[in-house]
């Protein structure tokens, strides 16, 4: 099943709405890396509220979209990650390393405001400023 | 045995039918919190396993006691190419294929006991049991 991915201003919102197989995950991976080129989008926030299981291919897929975005010059917030899940990753010895999460879709989006202001304020990162 | 369940494993979706049957008996026979999420994790490490080295398998998930403590047992089974050293892939870190290496060795941590049986040429059982 297909993850629908909506666009929001400068961003792309992809919810994970059921169980995922690997190549579903591997679909919206590849899928999220070409629309940020498309939509000149500078962030992306993958909700997976819905993913009952993270395990250690789930991991690694999202760590790999996550640096995939940010090759193309976009931040990635994974946002939604229940408790239970949480636990088994720990459990596991899964972690999602420098790549930023957020409680849910209102958090990431505010996450994702104050780094790419911060950005833009600051000059560090041309390919994140929009020239008005 | 009147609760086993036996899922072939032949594609992606099958992997997504197990942990989903796992989580449900995991539920039936009174696992809360996190339980259900850890076991449906497991299954799902061990049948990515079968699929990826083996073809194809079966998963057998059923209810088991030990004096008043219930469980639940997961056999993971191939008649794959099995592994020649059984200790090798069971460190955290060493694959074959597309993994993080964490499959087997996430599933025994997961788990409350763990047994792998494996001849080259034959096979791989893999037997797991967590107590409520």
């Amino acid at each position: 099943m297909a993850v629908p991915i909506l666009k929001q201003g400068g961003y792309l919102i992809a919810t994970i709405q059921s169980a995922l197989t690997d190549e579903d995950l591997l679909r919206l991976r590849d899928d999220l890396a070409n629309q940020v080129g498309k939509y000149r989008s500078r962030g992306v926030i993958v909700d997976v509220t819905a993913l009952d299981v993270m395990d250690s291919f789930a991991t690694r897929t999202l760590r790999a979209l996550a640096y995939m975005v940010r090759l193309r010059g976009a931040e990635t917030v994974i946002v939604g990650i229940q408790p239970e899940v949480a636990f088994t990753m720990v459990q596991l010895g899964l972690t999602l390393e420098d790549i930023l999460t957020a409680l849910d879709l209102e958090e990431g989006l505010a996450l994702l405001n104050r780094r790419t202001r911060s950005v833009a304020v600051s000059g560090k990162r041309n390919s994140y400023t929009h020239k008005v | 045995m009147e609760n086993e369940i036996r899922i072939l494993i032949r594609s992606e979706a099958d992997i997504v039918a197990a942990r989903e049957q796992g989580r449900i008996l995991a539920k039936k026979i009174g696992f809360n919190g996190s339980g259900p999420t850890i076991i449906a994790t497991a299954i799902s490490e061990v049948a990515r396993n079968i699929l990826q080295y083996a073809d194809h398998g079966e998963i057998i998930i059923d209810v088991i006691h030990q004096s008043k403590a219930g469980g639940i047992l997961v056999i993971a089974r191939d008649d794959g190419p099995g592994i020649t050293d059984v200790s090798q892939v069971m460190q955290v870190g060493y694959t074959t294929g597309k993994g993080l290496g964490l499959g087997l060795p996430g599933a025994r941590r997961l788990m409350d006991e763990f047994q792998i049986v494996s001849e080259p040429g034959k096979g791989t059982t893999v037997t797991m049991k967590k107590w409520v």
